[in-house]
């Protein structure tokens, strides 16, 4: 088993790798004073000609990635995930509307950011990238899968993709062999009574929840959805059909994430209940990742007594309407 | 300095021919930019007429030098000069911002050659140009990137971000040209937000700053051959511009920013570009 690692020093081990490999010659990899941080330094040690330190200015970072894939590189551009926002409209309108290959690979998501609080926790940045056209948005659940998504990602030159990376070391848990695929999700266990969808390290906590969940006789279903857009529609309709629900699990606001991309889903294919954990509209505070995880209730917990009041309400409300009609 | 007659009388004619698509393309569209299109016109058709090394019977030559117009809403100078210069029909001029047209009113470089870079929201091809001017670098290719702002436009924070960079990397390959014509949307840029003094601002960035008399195609010329020659320092040419230049009722008047010309608006503006 390997030790657990963060999907940001996953990522810059994987650009260590390519750094260092011919093949990938093309890759340019851009940064704004956070490189430590963002683990880009590795592929700095390796190919100092290659690698850009752009100052602690985002805009002009995501705008020389432009030019630089209008030059025909694969920029890998990385800050932290609420830095890189604030470019947001240089990413739509330079990036995304040019449908360039460029790799907005930003770390810290999330609150499990931790001490620095409110003002560095981004908990919406898959929403607004998401609604971008053109821009695909993965979020790896461990090293693992992050590194298949970047060599992906170096691999092809198709349109822009935003990776949001988080900031403490996560378990493996994805399937090895597997090999990354946008739109494909991967089924970690199979169950019939309910379906915890989960993106990121909430992958961690909703595997540690469904143990528990099993334990108490349910069968139930968990899939890591890497692959926020696309979407994978057929895994979501076929939970929808053969499960009574789905519940989403995500370190993001549970407006516009993965939550919402499920929802857009069921609701137009196979309407069913579908509830949402996450941050509920709100900013985080300062404190130690956990501490904040169970503030804001993404908790093995929280998600464990969500499942066992849906199926209570479920069975009342069958109960209810077997009642009913018996009369 | 460059003294050669022909060349400039050559290039003059040509800017009139352009003066009049921009003023014609904008009427029938009923839509477009006249005063700030009309004011680049002198610097793109030495550009495309004379300093870029381009072929429009191959729009993606490798080694081609790049031109960014980072203030898009200029489109219609540019259409008309990269229509005149080869790269597609002027016939297509008269579909400017039609539903399906590949003439956007601000530049899509996916819908038309020619185009290096899409614009349309201000103070982003700057830093495009930076970028161009980093990868020519890695790659040992000796090309040459412009690049024209509005003086508008650089009230915006990420033009600064780029002057920094931009010194920064010590990209002398690129060189960009102010169109300074001191009228923004809603009024005399002094009064809107003041951007003077311009040259010490680009000077204490540390950029070479060239100021010259931009409707004078010979001093255009000296600038971009001074420009290309100049080393160590990204160079930006402060052209002093006027707005809506040609068309003598709309010289210098902010309502032209955005505005389309009459029919018989049209007419004087033809008459006066004979």
């Amino acid at each position: 088993m390997n030790k657990p690692i963060s999907t940001r020093e996953a990522y810059g081990q994987a650009l260590q790798e390519i750094a260092i490999n011919p093949a990938y010659d093309d890759v340019v990899v851009l940064d704004a004073d956070l490189s430590c941080s963002t683990r880009t330094i590795l592929f700095a040690e390796k190919r100092k000609a290659r690698f850009f330190q752009m100052g602690i200015a985002e805009q002009d970072m995501i705008g020389a990635a432009v030019g630089l894939a209008l030059s025909g590189k694969i920029p890998f551009v990385s800050t932290f995930a609420i830095f890189g926002s604030r470019a947001w409209e240089q990413i739509r309108n330079s990036v995304a509307r040019m449908n360039l290959p460029i790799r907005l690979c930003f770390s810290h998501g999330g609150i499990s950011v931790g001490e620095d609080g409110s003002s560095a926790q981004a908990n919406e940045d898959l929403s607004i990238m998401r609604s971008i056209p053109n821009m695909k948005v993965f979020v790896p659940s461990d090293g693992l899968e992050t590194k298949k998504i970047i060599y992906y990602l170096a691999e092809h030159r198709d349109g822009p993709a935003y990776v949001r990376l988080t900031r403490n070391p996560v378990p493996y848990l994805s399937h090895q062999n597997e090999p990354f695929i946008p739109g494909k999700a991967e089924l970690l266990q199979f169950g019939n009574d309910g379906t915890l969808v989960a993106c990121g390290q909430m992958v961690d906590i909703a595997l540690q929840a469904a143990h528990k969940i099993a334990a108490m006789g349910y069968s139930v279903r968990v899939i890591n959805m890497a692959s926020i857009k696309p979407v994978d529609s057929e895994i979501i309709i076929r939970a929808a059909k053969e499960t009574e629900f789905i519940l989403s699990i995500e370190e993001h606001s549970v407006i516009g994430g993965l939550g919402s991309a499920i929802c857009e889903v069921v609701c137009e294919n196979c309407p069913t209940q579908v509830y949402r954990i996450g941050m509920n509209d709100l900013f985080g505070v300062s404190g130690s990742p956990n501490d904040l995880f169970k503030k804001f209730n993404l908790t093995v917990d929280k998600i464990l007594s969500t499942y066992l009041n849906i199926k209570k309400n479920n069975n009342y409300y069958l109960n209810h309407q077997s009642s009913q009609v018996s009369h | 300095m460059n003294n050669n007659k022909d060349l400039i009388q050559d290039l003059e004619e040509r800017a009139k021919i352009i003066r009049r698509h921009v003023v014609k393309v904008i009427h029938d569209a009923g839509v477009g930019h006249p005063g700030g299109s009309l004011s680049a016109v002198d610097i793109l058709t030495v550009l495309y007429f004379h300093t870029l090394r381009i072929d429009p019977d191959n729009p993606n030559w490798e080694d081609r030098d790049r031109f960014i117009l980072s203030k898009g809403h200029a489109s219609s100078a540019l259409y008309s000069t990269l229509a005149e210069r080869g790269f597609f029909s002027t016939d297509l001029l008269s579909t400017f911002g039609r539903i399906n047209s590949r003439l956007q009113v601000h530049p899509d470089m996916r819908k038309l050659p020619g185009i290096e870079a899409s614009t349309g929201a201000l103070g982003q091809g700057l830093s495009i140009a930076i970028g161009m001017a980093l990868g020519a670098r890695l790659d040992k290719k000796d090309l040459q990137i412009y690049v024209l702002l509005g003086d508008g436009e650089i009230q915006e924070g990420q033009i600064w971000e780029a002057a920094m960079s931009a010194a920064h990397y010590k990209v002398d390959s690129l060189t960009a040209i102010l169109d300074y014509n001191g009228v923004q949307l809603m009024g005399p840029v002094s009064a809107i937000m003041e951007v003077a003094p311009v040259k010490e601002k680009w000077v204490a960035f540390g950029w070479n700053v060239i100021e010259i008399d931009g409707h004078s195609i010979k001093e255009i010329i000296n600038s971009f051959d001074q420009a290309r020659a100049f080393k160590g320092k990204p160079t930006i040419i402060l052209a002093n511009t006027v707005k809506g230049k040609g068309c003598s009722f709309m010289e210098g008047k902010c309502e032209w920013h955005g505005k389309t010309p009459s029919n018989e608006e049209l007419c004087r503006a033809l008459s006066e570009l004979e």
